[in-house]
């Protein structure tokens, strides 16, 4: 008795252990702990990489033990697989003398590493970072080698004033551009439509156009005559080695000296960097300078997407889920949507060259600009193919959400609305759409997820590495969707993989990665905010 | 009450020989009713025996399932409803509904009362004002609800919500509201102030309620029809059916031998 009672227990608490899953709820619990740490370590791994970039690190001076000697930030360390020993890499810049920005030193040849005050650092329009030693400040009124740091930080300061100027005259000749090639257009399409070219209209334009040739001409003599002007204020350096090099005030971006900025200072730096990636446009092959227009390219091209993508996706479902008869037809469209979410997104791009840029685009071309033929206007790649092409890419994922948003709807709240006398459409419009809008939302959510991060289709759409002009600008009419754009997505690759300086981009590769993911985290951010909003408002809770 | 108005002779609505099928099923078999005007009627019988199915034909909600049929005839106020030709938006709001579940939409109490007002495109704030307060009023709902009328419908208790159900049917001003067993996800009290309304209704409006508890069909109804197996067996007041059936079969159920 006592014995089969106790058998009974056992079988009992065996049994229950199973029953109650726990080994499930271990299961389940580790597998989301690992897809967090996998999250987390993602966002770390870019924002460490990336983060760390725009911070001033200090410029040693490492004396070797064969007399020589070196200056140049110290970046990793690596052992040696076969001895053993360390090695340090050490940014050397000066790739105007160097050819090389990075070197690789044994740490058994080095004798000694200080960090001396006098160390300048500048960072140059080309030939990347310079680091050395100020010698003099040259300008047409004089040399000048006593109390030479406020010296330079004088003339600097004026030369930056005066390139702001440059700037605003850089505004006008390319405006003075602009007003001259859409002249040209419009010579070539009077012509083209058979003007005589004797005839009032032509002359007109002619003249218009000789008379801005020669503002324009007048105003590069004046840009040019200023340039060199301001190349006379020059400043001399001296490398480790004793070899100077004269570098104007105009080629010089940015200065500081790295080993012995404050905290404060380094700070400000650091905002300054950010700013400027933000807000400036690339320079030297991508490699250094501003994203502003990478940035600008994605934003828009995300939006631009989102006009086809959403409405598209939104009407179609609700023809699928709320109209459409369930037969064998639309159970057919219905898995092939679910299929077109998986296609490649290359198969896409090709589509998009096909269908969008030579079918479309062609077209356009031969019926509203025959005259600029064979030149493309809409007929090559540019913005609205390439967003055009992804909002095909995400109409998929805009159905199947809005498909399931309007199927979680409860049938009675459906039936409520009709016995009131309200029609299908009505009832669509004032009870149907308004609660499922957080789940469709959600899918807006997940499509601009996806937009933002694909590069591939935008390949052979209308991407390039360097857009001489933003889509968007103050000539008529603003808005330019056949102009080719940059995006963050192929600048990370183009930087990462194809630029000729590898090493040097790195850093790059990581801050532009990390700009992508806030992008997207920003975007997305607003969409789940608007969301929530919507959920707290037509949650049907007590149901 | 309106005295005036009662006559159990006069029939707002009438089925004749009404067949029902879902697919190839068939639901209700020659079904004929007559619905006395302003008097409160009830369903009763089985489960599964087609009660909701016969108060669906009324305003052709069953419309809305897929490969349904109804056979036979059913007027309202002399018209054919069972004619394709006819306007069946038009038939609903004059034929109101009220559902097991209660269902306001994801709106504020006011907006819930006038949805059927806004739908048939009434726009004068006075009226969607007097509207609101006087069908709240007799939902027996006002005085709860009067100083939130902006607040959403969805932070009410369940019987509030109910209430708040019938008020918007009562908004379009129909002549006859269907209930099906409008108090059975209710607990006791809010039950109560359910019936207590229906009986305050009485007079004003046709009630056809169905319901699975005999004490409440005694309680507020004029008139009872029993039905098995998509049949109607009895028809007549609630005080006969209920005292002193006719059929054998209504005697069983209403003692409670089975169902
Ligand atoms: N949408 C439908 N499709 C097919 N058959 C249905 C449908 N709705 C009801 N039926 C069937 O029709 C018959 C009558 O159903 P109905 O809902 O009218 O019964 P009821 O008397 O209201 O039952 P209850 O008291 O449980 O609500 C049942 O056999 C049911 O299975
Ligand atoms: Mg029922």
């Amino acid at each position: 008795m006592d014995n089969s009672n106790s058998e009974t227990i056992n079988i009992h608490a065996h049994r229950s252990y199973w029953k109650l899953g726990e080994p499930m709820v271990w299961l389940s619990g580790a597998a989301l702990a690992s897809i967090l740490a996998i999250a987390v370590i993602l966002v770390f791994v870019i924002i460490s990489n990336g983060l760390g970039v725009f911070w001033p690190s200090p410029v040693a001076r490492i004396s070797l033990l064969d007399g020589g000697s070196t200056i140049g930030e110290l970046t990793q360390r690596q052992q040696k697989r076969d001895t053993g020993a360390w090695r340090q890499q050490i940014k050397t810049g000066n790739r105007d003398f160097n050819s090389l920005d990075f070197r690789w030193i044994e740490d058994s040849d080095i004798k000694k590493i200080t960090y001396p005050a006098n160390i300048i650092a500048l960072e140059r329009m080309e030939f990347g970072n310079f680091y050395g030693f100020l010698r003099e400040v040259n300008t047409p009124s004089g040399q000048f080698s006593k109390d030479l740091n406020s010296q330079f930080e004088k003339q600097f300061h004026f030369i930056a004033e005066e390139m702001e100027k440059l700037e605003d005259m850089e505004d006008d000749i390319s405006s003075l551009s602009n007003d001259m090639e859409s002249l040209r257009l419009k010579k070539q399409k009077l012509e083209y439509h058979g003007v005589a070219s004797g005839s009032p209209e032509l002359a007109k334009v002619q003249a218009e156009h000789a008379r801005l040739q020669q503002e324009f001409e007048e105003l590069l003599i004046k840009q040019s005559n200023e340039i060199n002007r301001l190349r006379a204020y020059t400043a001399t350096f001296e490398d480790i080695s004793g070899k100077t090099k004269s570098i104007p005030f105009l080629d010089i971006v940015r200065y500081y000296y790295p080993n012995t900025m404050s905290f404060f200072q380094k700070v400000g730096f650091y905002i300054e960097k950010l700013w400027e990636l933000l807000a400036e446009e690339p320079r030297e092959a991508n490699t250094e300078g501003g994203l502003f227009p990478a940035i600008f390219g994605t934003v828009l091209m995300v939006i631009i997407m989102s006009f086809l993508s959403f409405p598209l996706g939104v009407i179609t479902a609700i023809y699928m889920g709320e109209y459409a008869k369930d037969g064998v037809v639309n159970r057919m469209v219905h898995i092939a949507v679910h299929n077109l979410a998986g296609i490649p997104s290359i198969v896409y791009g090709v589509f998009g060259l096909g269908f969008f840029v030579y079918g479309i685009g062609g077209t356009i071309d031969t019926l509203f600009f025959p005259e600029r033929l064979p030149t493309p206007t809409f007929g090559s790649g540019g913005i609205l193919w390439a967003s055009l092409t992804l909002g095909l890419l995400t109409v998929p994922v805009v159905i199947v959400a809005t498909e399931e948003a309007l199927s979680a709807v409860p049938k009675s709240v459906k039936e409520g609305s009709l016995a009131l006398g309200a029609t299908k459409f009505q009832t669509l419009i004032r009870v149907i759409l308004p609660m499922a809008s957080p789940g469709i939302m959600t899918g807006f959510i997940l499509a601009i997820a996806r937009a933002a991060g694909e590069v591939a289709p935008l390949m052979i759409t209308g991407v390039v590495k360097l857009a001489p002009t933003l889509a968007l600008d103050s000539s008529f009419p603003y808005l330019h969707l056949e102009r080719k754009f940059m995006h963050l997505g192929f600048h990370i690759y183009d930087v990462g993989f194809q630029s000729p300086n590898v090493e040097a981009a790195k850093p790059m590769v990581f801050v532009t990665t990390f700009l992508l993911v806030m992008i997207v985290m920003v975007m997305s951010s607003l969409a789940i905010v608007l969301r929530n909003r919507l959920k707290e408002r037509y949650t049907i809770t007590g149901f | 009450m309106d005295a005036i108005s009662l006559d159990p002779n006069v029939h707002v609505m009438e089925s004749k020989d009404l067949d029902f099928y879902y697919g190839d099923s068939q639901a209700l078999f020659g079904v004929s009713m007559k619905i006395p005007r302003n008097y409160v009627t009830a369903l009763i019988g089985p489960s599964g025996c087609g009660k909701s199915t016969y108060l669906r034909c009324l305003n052709r909600m069953n419309d809305l399932i897929d490969r349904s049929r109804m056979v036979g005839s059913i007027s309202f106020g002399g018209e054919e409803i069972n004619d394709p030709a006819l306007d069946v938006f038009r038939l609903r709001q004059k034929v109101g509904m009220v559902f097991q579940k209660y269902n306001p939409f994801p709106k504020s109490i006011y907006e819930n009362v006038i949805y059927g007002l806004r739908i048939a495109g009434i726009k004068s704030k006075s009226i969607l004002d007097e509207t609101v307060e006087r069908s709240l009023q007799r939902a027996a709902l006002w005085d709860e609800v009067k100083d939130r009328l902006n607040g959403t419908a969805l932070g009410l208790s369940g019987g509030q919500m109910q209430r708040l159900c019938i008020a918007r049917a009562i908004a379009n001003n129909p002549e006859v509201l269907l209930m099906d067993e409008p108090a059975s996800a209710l607990d006791p009290r809010s039950t109560a102030r359910i019936e207590e309304l229906i009986t305050e209704l009485r007079g004003k409006y046709t009630i056809v309620i169905v319901t699975h508890n005999m004490q409440q069909a005694t309680r507020v109804s004029d008139f009872t029809g029993y039905f098995y197996e998509g049949v109607l067996k009895e028809h007549g007041t609630t005080e006969q059916i209920f005292t002193n059936p006719k059929e054998k079969h209504t005697e069983d159920y209403i003692s409670g031998r089975f169902g």
